[in-house]
């Protein structure tokens, strides 16, 4: 049991990734250790949401294992994976556009309950996921557009809908795909303080380019640079590495 | 809620008052294509999958129900059901075949599903080839006589309120949640755990199902299945219903139905095969001018009217 729990919640095992013979990943070795908050960084292409569709199995892997606590869970169906308890987030703000905030909340809450084939019940049976929906909205600070429609949200809280969505199932491992893009000073701020309240309770891997955030709240840090891993440490390790400096930091510097 | 009930409450009413004014083989074919349209709209307008092979279950089912009442001799109400079934079944297998691709691909495969059917239509020994199966007796339905128009029209009138209910009630149920879900964005539904799939390809099932059944009455009001029925014609003539009268929305198809039918029986006689063209036309004014058609710009405008 103890072994079980020093186990990394994710790990892959020389996972790679071929498109017609382009390695977009490979040979990635990943440890994800549980409860942490941990970073995968690189420069553009270097195949940081490749990764994230292989270990999602949005996409399967070319070669190579993951396994999640321990047990194999390559070539797994994606929606098998998120039932497991890993859930992403998207890169574009993945909410369900002409659906109420309430509504996108409570999609996620409403598979346990086994009705989500039942097309002769009423959706008045949903109702008692409201005031769930509604404290997990509260914790997004979202509560108070809850009658809302989704579209009609500005980025930055579209954004807090989709982690308000993601935790509503509860997962084990959180993927969040450049959680902070796009948004605003305050923005930034306000969903770094909430990926860190949340990632009290679970573990988060995310990508993301803005180095703030990374330094800020991440605990560990991959560099991924033409699919393969660089570098890998705590924000200080890594970002005095020569190499990184080099392939990625040089230009950060350079910008 | 309310609003709609009794917006439904309303058009029973002018449905039972209708046969007074119209004449009512003209208000069952409105009804059936109603019908068809409302089936059609429960895959395009909520669950983002336009078919573009509908008219194979439509007349599918024609068929099978002709044949049954016709050859076999079974009663009125069994063929229907049969027929229903059978369009469900055929549903299920172009679905498991056509919910693995997305788009246009999706539209393609339905379109050359039914073409096949369309084919099995012409050349089957029990269909008839060219001519379709005629003289189809209307027979009686718990002793009423269907002969009778009229009592034929009440019948189809309550075959359309129970699939309008059923397909509300589909709409506004946890599945229906889920298959707003996947219209709205897929790949966030699979994300949150769903088997897209199987919901689409339930869609599928109870789409085709009622379409079927739309063809299945269509036979007892003309008394004949025909190549028409069947026609890829047909799918387009389902998807013009359903885009002009509001895809999405709960009353469009059946309001798009209503105009295509009337239209198409009004000018028959004046403007023959022009028909075509002015559909055409309506077709493309649609598109450019409103693109939510006749329900969803309605919407739209008291939305603007009424304060938030």
């Amino acid at each position: 049991m103890t072994a079980s729990l020093n186990h990394p919640i994710l790990e892959t095992r020389n996972l790679c990734k071929d498109f017609k013979g382009f390695a977009a990943v490979s040979g990635v070795n990943l440890k994800v250790t549980r409860g942490t908050i941990h970073a995968l960084i690189g420069p553009n292409g270097a195949g940081k949401t490749t990764c994230f569709n292989l270990l999602t199995q949005f996409l399967s892997p070319s070669s190579g294992q993951i396994f999640f606590n321990g047990q194999d869970i390559t070539g797994e169906k994606p929606a098998h994976v998120a039932r497991r308890g890993i859930v992403r987030s998207f890169q574009i703000s993945a909410v369900f556009p002409h659906l109420s905030v309430l509504e996108n909340v409570r999609i996620a809450l409403q598979r346990p309950l086994g009705t989500s084939y039942h097309f002769w019940r009423s959706q008045n049976s949903l109702q008692g996921l409201n005031q769930q929906a509604l404290e997990l909205l509260d914790r997004v600070g979202l509560a108070a557009y809850a009658k809302q429609l989704a579209v009609e949200l500005p980025y930055g809280r579209k954004r807090a809908l989709e982690i308000a969505t993601t935790l509503a199932l509860n997962p084990k491992l959180m993927l969040l795909d450049e959680p902070t893009q796009g948004m605003g000073h305050e923005d930034v701020d306000q969903v770094m303080t909430l990926i860190k309240t949340v990632a009290t309770e679970r573990t988060v891997l995310m990508v993301e380019h803005n180095m703030k955030v990374v330094a800020g709240i991440s605990d560990r840090i991959t560099v991924l640079a033409r699919g393969s891993v660089l570098a890998e440490g705590t924000y200080d390790e890594v970002s005095s590495h020569p190499e990184v400096i080099t392939a990625y930091m040089g230009q950060e510097v350079a910008v | 809620m309310n609003r709609c009930t009794l917006w439904m409450l309303l058009l029973i009413a002018l449905g039972i008052a209708a046969p007074t004014v119209f004449y009512p083989v003209l208000l069952m074919k409105i009804l059936c294509f109603a019908i068809f349209a409302s089936a059609f709209n429960l895959l395009l307008g909520y669950t983002g999958l336009l078919s573009f092979g509908h008219a194979a279950f439509f007349g599918g089912a024609a068929y099978v129900t002709g044949y049954l009442i016709k050859d076999m001799a079974l009663p009125p109400l069994v063929g229907i059901l049969a027929g229903t079934l059978a369009a469900a079944f055929m549903g299920g297998l172009v679905g498991l075949l056509a919910i693995r691709r997305q788009g246009i691909y999706f539209a393609m495969i339905t379109l050359a599903m039914a073409q096949m059917v369309y084919f099995l239509c012409l050349q089957l020994p029990q269909t008839g080839g060219e001519d379709g199966l005629q003289g189809v007796p209307r027979g009686s339905i718990v002793g009423l006589d269907l002969n009778n128009d009229l009592t034929l029209y009440y019948v189809i009138l309550l075959f359309f309120i129970a699939v309008f209910a059923l397909i509300y009630r589909t709409i506004h149920s946890p599945f229906g949640q889920i298959l707003k879900a996947i219209r709205e964005n897929e790949p966030r539904a699979i994300s949150l755990g769903y088997d897209v799939a199987r919901y689409k390809l339930l869609a599928f099932v109870l789409s085709s199902g009622l379409a079927g059944l739309a063809g299945a009455l269509k036979v007892l009001v003309f008394k004949f299945a025909t190549l028409t029925d069947a026609h890829w014609h047909t799918s387009g003539e389902v998807v013009l219903m359903t885009i002009l009268g509001g895809i999405g929305t709960v009353f469009g198809p059946a309001v798009g139905a209503t105009i295509i039918v009337t239209l198409e029986s009004q000018l028959a006689d004046k403007a023959g095969s022009l028909v075509t063209v002015i559909m055409g036309f309506i077709f493309v004014l649609c598109v450019l001018m409103f693109r939510k058609g006749i329900v969803g710009e309605l919407l739209e405008l008291l939305k603007g009217v009424r304060p938030h």
